[in-house]
């Protein structure tokens, strides 16, 4: 008995249809996020990049922190922290909300698309979230002479890379949540404060007692930051450090994207 | 006899120790409207996602299309339209948006789904609301939205879950009219419900559930032959008297069903019941001649009501 076959196809990456109605949604928050993606990094970037950085540059001079400006110093870190920021939100909001609030991938799911199709579209999008608040970031930053080291453009691929590491173990953690009170307080009080204040943002880590170091060491944030200054301004570290910063994001994107992806499917399946 | 378009053989889910769906057998038909009747928690919203291809079983054989739900999921589900019992459309957009972005799941073109779009709302009875935000719809309207996007693609079975729960009688006599003109169109519809009366009028055949078991199958009029007589007369003594006078009721005809409310009387006369009852010195408070229905083969079937 062959009935099937006639009308109908799966279509083929169906993860670009999850992804399109995804950025739909978005669209529909347009100015929320534009406002998100702006302000925030112009709050930081005009308290601590003018304000702490004109307190160093009169005490310690224009070069004040490993050899460069303050705002040079603080770019890398400030947009692979935004790019975090962007990808967190995206991923964990749109699974809670496709899962318990809306029970939108349920909908989904009733289509000829997948738990891997629809994981796949919810980090697709948070990606392009990401490089488009990445983008906006750099140009203001370069407005604000931040990115005028010879090689600042690669905190810019460095930050996104960040963000995805970081978004697909997210996208993993938001894909396992029954309670999501719980999880959201955790995640905003106890996970994103420190890791923006211990992970050698705004100082060097070196200058946080050992005991400490702990948080930067475990924090994507620092890895992505390290990077991210020895690449736009040869920030000096040795070979096995740029390996293993590296190494740690992109495990981090790989183990979240695992389980993310099969939490998904597990879930829809019950 | 019209191809199958669903077998099911011994289907068995389990949820930890609990058995939600038990061993059961059934085929649906092209073109039929096959129904699973049955109170909260007998197991057929399990059995629609099982066959829907969103959860899989623990065994037996199920094929759906000719094939396996198990194994080819997303290709059954491209024939699929499925209306659940939870509505999961996307409140934020509009009612036109809503089925557009649906049929883009099934990896339909714009252009082929805009051309759908405006046969969908007429069907749905929603041209006015094309533009309104799907918050601001009533509960009859947003489920009339779901099955007009279950629609979208061209489905070969429709699959309804508790279609109209939650509705106004109005509501869902509007329902029952859109879901009779696909029946009518020739579209198989697979539908779950506790109400008697829409199993009734929409259900060519149906299978009657109870706690994970099929307790009858039949069309609703084979039932009620089978399991029921042609009428019931309902006698009501007072909530204190019923069961005080459940044995004197015995007496007038071959089966009787106690309830807390009421006492129903199984027979083929049900009017010159009721002149022997009165006849017979008795004077019950009220009393109501009718047909049997499908409530009263569920209740002997399983000796409680299907909404409790």
């Amino acid at each position: 008995m062959t009935l099937l076959g006639t009308t109908r196809k799966v279509p083929k990456f169906g993860a670009r249809y999850v992804l399109e109605s995804q950025i739909r949604a978005m669209l529909k928050f347009f100015w929320l996020i534009a406002a998100m993606a702006i302000l925030n990094p112009l709050l930081y970037l005009v308290s601590f990049g003018i304000g702490v950085g004109s307190l160093i540059s009169q005490h310690i001079g224009p070069h004040g922190i490993d050899g460069v400006s303050y705002l040079t110093f603080i770019a890398p870190a400030l947009l692979a922290s935004s790019a975090i920021q962007s990808s967190m939100d995206e991923t964990i909001f749109s699974t809670l909300e496709g899962f318990k609030w809306r029970k939108l991938f349920f909908g989904m799911n009733a289509t000829p698309q997948t738990g891997n199709t629809i994981a796949g579209g919810v980090f697709l999008a948070a990606m392009v979230r990401t490089v488009i608040g990445v983008s906006v970031y750099s140009a203001i930053l370069y407005f604000f002479g931040a990115m005028n080291s010879p090689h600042a453009y690669l905190a810019i691929p460095i930050a996104i890379f960040a963000g995805a590491s970081f978004g697909a173990i997210m996208l993993a953690f938001a894909s396992h949540v029954h309670n999501e009170d719980l999880f959201l307080t955790i995640i905003g009080r106890f996970l994103i404060g420190p890791m923006f204040l211990f992970s050698g943002t705004f100082y060097p880590l070196k200058s946080l007692p050992s005991a400490l170091q702990i948080f930067g060491w475990i924090s994507p944030l620092w890895h992505a930051t390290e990077l991210g200054r020895y690449a736009t301004y040869g920030h000096q570290i040795s070979v096995t450090m740029v390996i293993i910063h590296f190494a740690f994001l992109l495990v981090m994107l790989v183990v979240g994207l695992f389980f993310g992806f099969r939490q998904f499917s597990r879930r829809l399946a019950k | 006899m019209s191809e199958n378009l669903i077998e099911v053989q011994g289907l068995t889910k389990k949820y930890g120790e609990f058995v939600a769906v038990n061993g059961i057998d059934f085929h649906v038909r092209k073109s039929e409207s096959f129904g699973f009747l049955g109170p909260n928690g007998a197991g057929k919203s399990t059995t629609m996602r099982i066959l829907a291809a969103t959860s899989r079983r623990t065994s037996g054989e199920v094929s759906v299309l000719g094939r396996d739900p198990e194994i080819h999921g997303p290709q059954i589900r491209a024939h699929l339209g499925v209306v659940p019992q939870e509505g999961n459309l996307d409140v934020q957009l509009t009612v036109t948006e809503n089925l557009y972005i649906y049929g883009r799941y099934f990896g339909l073109s714009s252009k082929f789904i805009r051309s759908k779009i405006d046969d969908l709302l007429e069907f749905a009875q929603l041209e006015e609301k094309r533009d309104t935000k799907v918050d601001a719809l009533s509960g009859g309207m947003k489920r009339r939205l779901i099955i007009a996007r279950s629609l979208v693609s061209d489905p070969d079975i429709l699959i309804l879950d508790e279609p109209t729960t939650g509705l106004d009688p109005q509501a869902r006599h509007i329902l029952w009219d859109r879901l009779f003109r696909l029946k009518e169109d020739g579209m198989t519809l697979l539908i779950t419900t506790h109400y008697m009366d829409e199993a009734e009028q929409l259900c060519d055949r149906l299978i009657v559930m109870d706690k994970g078991s099929i307790m009858s199958e039949g069309s609703p009029a084979e039932l009620i032959r089978e399991h029921s007589t042609r009428e019931v007369l309902e006698v009501r003594f007072g909530s204190e008297q019923n069961v005080r006078m459940a044995p004197a009721m015995e007496k007038f005809c071959d089966r009787i069903e106690v309830l807390p409310d009421r006492i129903l009387l199984y027979t083929e006369d049900a009017e010159a019941v009721l002149e022997e009852i009165v006849g017979a010195g008795h004077s019950p408070k009220t009393s109501l001649v009718r047909r049997s229905s499908l409530e009263d083969v569920f209740l002997r079937l399983t000796g409680r009501s299907l909404i409790d």
